[in-house]
């Protein structure tokens, strides 16, 4: 692997830290959709910056599209609180507006600027090595490495340095207000960390995939944690092996790396999603087939029960009967019944079914429970 | 150019029809989608639908419209059933699972679309048209699956218009009075699903959901009746698409989706603005008039109040002792009282009823106590 | 009702005025609350109960009128306030345990950057203790019933260590038992002399509850102490047509 690999994955890696970190308090915040909005928003603050400056790598860049992110929030904002428009109508008209115009201006002045309209969709993380900062004639590595290094080092400042304040704010926006923790000016600073994240992240991924990366580690971890700082780490955690997992699988298929890094955040979200202990979709279907399976065992036992000693028992305290009567299919009463037996619960001759003195005693317990 | 404008020719023609379907279909459903709260579903359903134009593509290595539909069709639906497992299973919120449909499913396009581009095919530079949209790749046979797919969207529409009216209004009512809701709304989000896809070779995948929010939000704003809001949106729509596809025909370099997106935001805005009642710019100035008046009317009180300490309810008051709203507002509210001949003010700093003034604040009074109304 | 000098009030409201477009939802509120005493705010849905307790914390921007709190404004008063949310404004599914709860209560003094300490735990885990949730310090707040999440609420409330309460109907969704202990312990702090202010809903309770009512719909129709001020004429002119419903003495569904 040579130095230009490895400066991508660095790359790579530290794009993905930087989005899951401020990624974290937008899921909590139900702002995950305000993430798609900022990095679709920010393009115009760098084209018009760019008309200012003239100058691809200035700092400028950044500052305007920051604050044209911010701006956007604050329009979208303005349209909720003038109660004309739902809250998802809102947030989904300004920053098509400011993308479209963004797009009109690098069309019609694409001769200017060296932006073109797919680099803002795929992003050019592939290109990475061959910008590199060199000061007195010294090579310092790629440009984006340093300023991408930078904003992940304000989003660790910023998660670190607020996190008691961050977590209050998100929880009980009202006692953050009561305490004077300014939660109004706490929500715009993280909108500013998620523009400044958006800009830098956006030159490397492009605009829509800064979305995957922003949303989906965080949500994986929101179905794994108990606590804020786990899913802080955790999404940290996720974000870098899904950028990791999506080099390589760019690498060894010959496709986009941005699309293959958001590719992998949904497969692990999906590993996520049918595997956590406590939210997956596998624990949950096999809670509800046990239970279930409990539940129709003590139907059985009770079934048994009522009819052991009468005269209609060998005819009802059969296993057909199951099938015919209880309406349930062959298979699951076969299950059922296997059930029954393993706990100890019943005997089976044929196809007669009889309680053993456990079954009967638990058939007590259970339609005393019921009445 | 203004020439050219006029001269109708045959490109011209197909791409005018194609922007005047997309703009009818879209508009259409816009208003169902934004009464509904799903504004943001079609932004979902844009993105979802891209990676099943690329896997379609990929599978007939040919631009067979239909087929490139069928997939987008396919893969949005795909999409729309993942939020509501995430939804479901999860306590994910909408607005999370809609972020992680959406980014995923077009990160898979993307890679998909860079592995075709490896491919020795020749038709596959007209896939990148699908990201922004351009009304200029647009065939005859585009428009024949486009103009059969519009109409059956039409036809649904009017065949279900009081079933969908209920759906957007009261599902849960609707439930109540034996309707099949689950099915009615697998319908509905299935004709959005086919609107947005319509409307991708146009607009393209990023800039689509504008199509599914601008046309209504404009529209609502004139009407609250749902049959104009949607009649009215559909022309919003149709007049964005068809305006927004002369600019970018005639423009050189002009990408089709921003110009109609572009267009049609400006409707919004000017309907945001200037809509008689709901209009924002009305709306700023009755908000002027409301706060005026009630300073006024809290003034009235407070004379009221103290009047009843006094024999003589017409006994002048310092401004100084009935102000609660601070000074400068406060003599504000007092002129604009005087202008309307409720308050005298006899001489310096006094202040008094009026006759009028005095049956005016025991009106008030009487509102405001008026038995179990409860504001 | 005496007059109460202005350095025996807790908070003194004047001229309160609250307003959303045209519609008044608190008109010219007065309201001199003495200190030490449990004080209820009742009254029909509507009626702006949530608005008065939220625009004395400094919450709602007042159309009019002022309000001063221990003789100056609520900004320099802040941790000598503590404050119970109403139920439905929080997210229960936020990833954090009920210690963690109790701690944020503890925030307004340590102030900007500064993280809780050891002496803050052992002021969160006391104030669990006291409301019986100290076995479940750990557990997530989702997997609390009702009552116990109201206890950890209430705990917060303690832990913030305050002269003055505010509580936006504790009793809300929580089973009699938790009921019992959330009046017991606030009746502990009245008896501290601390101040508490309770938007309250059950006409039926308010007498062995509180000390003084305030009974408002948009105006304050009446204010005091309870035995004064829980008049038939003043209930009436409350609640409207629905007291000939109160006066069977009847549960108040509201």
């Amino acid at each position: 692997m040579g130095i230009e690999q490895l400066y991508i994955i660095i790359l790579a890696c530290i794009v993905a830290a930087s989005c899951s970190l401020c990624g974290v308090y937008l899921i909590l915040r139900r702002l995950a959709l305000i993430s798609d909005a900022i990095s679709h928003s920010v393009l115009l603050g760098i084209v018009c910056a760019f008309f200012l400056v003239h100058d691809l790598n200035s700092p400028i860049l950044i500052l305007g599209a920051t604050i044209t992110g911010v701006f956007m929030v604050f329009l979208t904002e303005l349209l909720i609180s003038s109660k004309r428009l739902k809250k998802d109508a809102s947030i989904g008209l300004v920053f098509p507006l400011f993308f479209s115009v963004s797009i009109l201006l690098i069309n019609l002045f694409a001769g200017d600027i060296h932006l073109d309209q797919d680099a803002v969709l795929l992003g050019e993380i592939a290109f990475t090595p061959f910008r590199l900062l060199s000061l007195w004639g010294l090579n310092l590595g790629p440009v984006s490495l340093w300023v991408m290094g930078g904003i992940l080092l304000l989003n660790i400042g910023f998660v670190l340095g607020f996190y008691k304040e961050l977590k209050l704010c998100t929880f009980d926006r009202g006692l953050a207000a009561m305490l004077g923790f300014f939660p109004t000016y706490i929500h715009y600073a993280l909108m500013s960390l998620v523009s400044v994240t958006a800009v830098g992240a956006f030159e490397s991924v492009g605009a829509i995939l800064v979305v995957a990366l922003m949303i989906v580690p965080p949500a994986s971890a929101y179905l794994l944690s108990r606590r804020l700082s786990h899913m802080i780490g955790l999404s940290v955690l996720f974000g870098i092996l899904s950028s990791l997992l999506g080099y390589f699988m760019a690498f060894y298929i010959n496709v986009s790396i941005a699309g293959s890094m958001a590719v992998m955040t949904g497969v692990l979200f999906g590993f996520v999603f049918i595997f956590s202990p406590s939210q997956g979709v596998l624990i949950k279907f096999l809670r509800y087939h046990k239970q279930r399976l409990r539940f129709s065992a003590n139907m059985l036992l009770i079934q048994l029960f009522d009819h052991e000693g009468t005269d209609t028992e060998k005819t009802e305290n059969t296993f057909s009967n199951l099938v015919i009567h209880m309406k349930w299919s062959y298979r699951f009463a076969n299950t059922v019944v296997a059930y029954a037996l393993q706990h100890g619960f019943i005997n089976r001759v044929d196809d007669y079914l009889s309680l053993t003195s456990l079954g009967r005693e638990k058939a007590r317990h259970v339609s005393v429970m019921d009445t | 150019m203004f020439v050219d404008l006029f001269h109708f020719n045959y490109t011209l023609g197909v791409v005018m029809s194609g922007a005047f379907i997309l703009g009818i279909s879209s508009g259409l459903l816009s208003s169902f989608a934004v009464l509904r709260q799903q504004s943001l579903l079609g932004d979902v359903i844009s993105h979802a639908a891209f990676p099943g134009i690329t896997l379609a593509f990929l599978w007939m290595m040919a631009k067979d419209p239909l087929g490139l539909f069928l997939g987008a069709i396919i893969s949005g639906w795909l999409g729309t059933l993942f939020v509501h497992a995430i939804v479901r299973y999860t306590s994910l919120t909408h607005d999370a699972a809609f972020g992680i449909v959406l980014s995923v499913f077009f990160g898979l396009g993307i890679v998909l679309l860079s592995y075709i581009q490896q491919t020795p095919s020749s038709e596959k530079a007209g896939l990148n048209s699908f990201l922004f949209g351009s009304a200029s790749t647009i065939l005859f046979q585009d428009l024949i699956t486009m103009g059969v797919f519009c109409l059956i969207i039409i036809i649904f529409i009017i065949l279900f218009w009081k079933e969908f009216k209920l759906l957007a209004f009261d599902p849960n009512f609707m439930n109540s009075l034996g309707f099949p809701v689950v099915k009615l709304d697998i319908l509905l989000t299935m004709l959005l699903v086919m609107a947005i896809v319509l409307g991708l070779q146009m607009v393209g995948v990023v800039l689509m959901s504008a199509m599914m929010i601008a046309p209504a939000a404009a529209a609502r704003q004139w009407t609250s009746h749902l049959g104009f809001t949607v009649l009215l949106s559909g022309f919003f729509g149709l007049l964005a698409g068809v305006i927004g596809t002369l600019f970018s025909n005639y423009i050189p370099h002009l990408s089709t989706g921003p110009m109609i997106v572009v267009v049609v935001s400006l409707f919004v805005i000017v309907s945001l603005l200037f809509a008689p009642h709901r209009g924002l710019i009305w709306n700023w100035i009755q908000t002027y008039y409301y706060r005026s008046n009630i300073r006024a009317n809290s003034m009235l009180m407070n004379m009221l109040l103290f009047s009843e300490t006094q024999t003589d309810p017409y006994h002048c008051h310092q401004l100084s002792a009935l102000s609660a709203i601070g000074r400068g507002p406060a003599l504000r509210a007092m002129h604009e009282l005087k202008r309307q001949q409720f308050v005298r003010n006899p001489e310096g700093d006094l202040w008094g009823f009026t006759k009028r003034g005095y049956q005016k604040a025991q009106r008030l009074q009487a509102t405001l106590f008026k038995d179990d109304h409860g504001y | 009702m005496k007059d109460l000098l202005d350095d025996e009030c807790s908070v003194i409201v004047q001229d309160l005025t609250v307003a959303y477009k045209e519609k008044p939802v608190l008109w010219d509120i007065d309201l001199k609350i003495p200190k030490g005493v449990l004080l209820a705010i009742v009254g029909p849905n509507g009626a702006g109960k949530t608005t008065l307790l939220r625009s004395i914390m400094g919450l709602i921007k007042p159309a009019a009128g002022n309000v001063s709190i221990f003789g100056q404004s609520i900004k320099k008063q802040k941790n000598t306030i503590g404050y119970m949310p109403q139920r439905g404004s929080v997210d229960w599914d936020f990833p954090t345990d009920a210690l963690d709860v109790v701690m944020m209560g503890r925030y307004g003094h340590l102030g900007w950057f500064r993280r809780p300490t050891k002496a803050d735990k052992k002021l969160a885990l006391d104030a669990l203790d006291r409301v019986g949730m100290l076995d479940f310090s750990d557990r997530q707040l989702n997997q609390l019933s009702g009552g116990q999440q109201q206890r950890v609420f209430l705990a917060r409330a303690l832990v913030q260590d305050a002269d003055l309460y505010f509580m936006d109907e504790p009793f809300v969704g929580v089973d009699a038992v938790t009921e019992q202990a959330i009046i017991g312990l606030l009746k502990e702090l009245r008896n501290q002399s601390k101040t508490v202010v309770v938007v309250h809903h059950d006409l039926q309770t308010l007498s062995d509850y509180f000390d003084w009512v305030s009974l408002l719909n948009v105006r304050q129709i009446a204010y005091g102490p309870v035995k004064d001020v829980l008049t038939n004429e003043n209930l009436r002119t409350t609640y409207g047509g629905r007291r000939a419903f109160l006066m069977a003495n009847q549960p108040f569904v509201d």
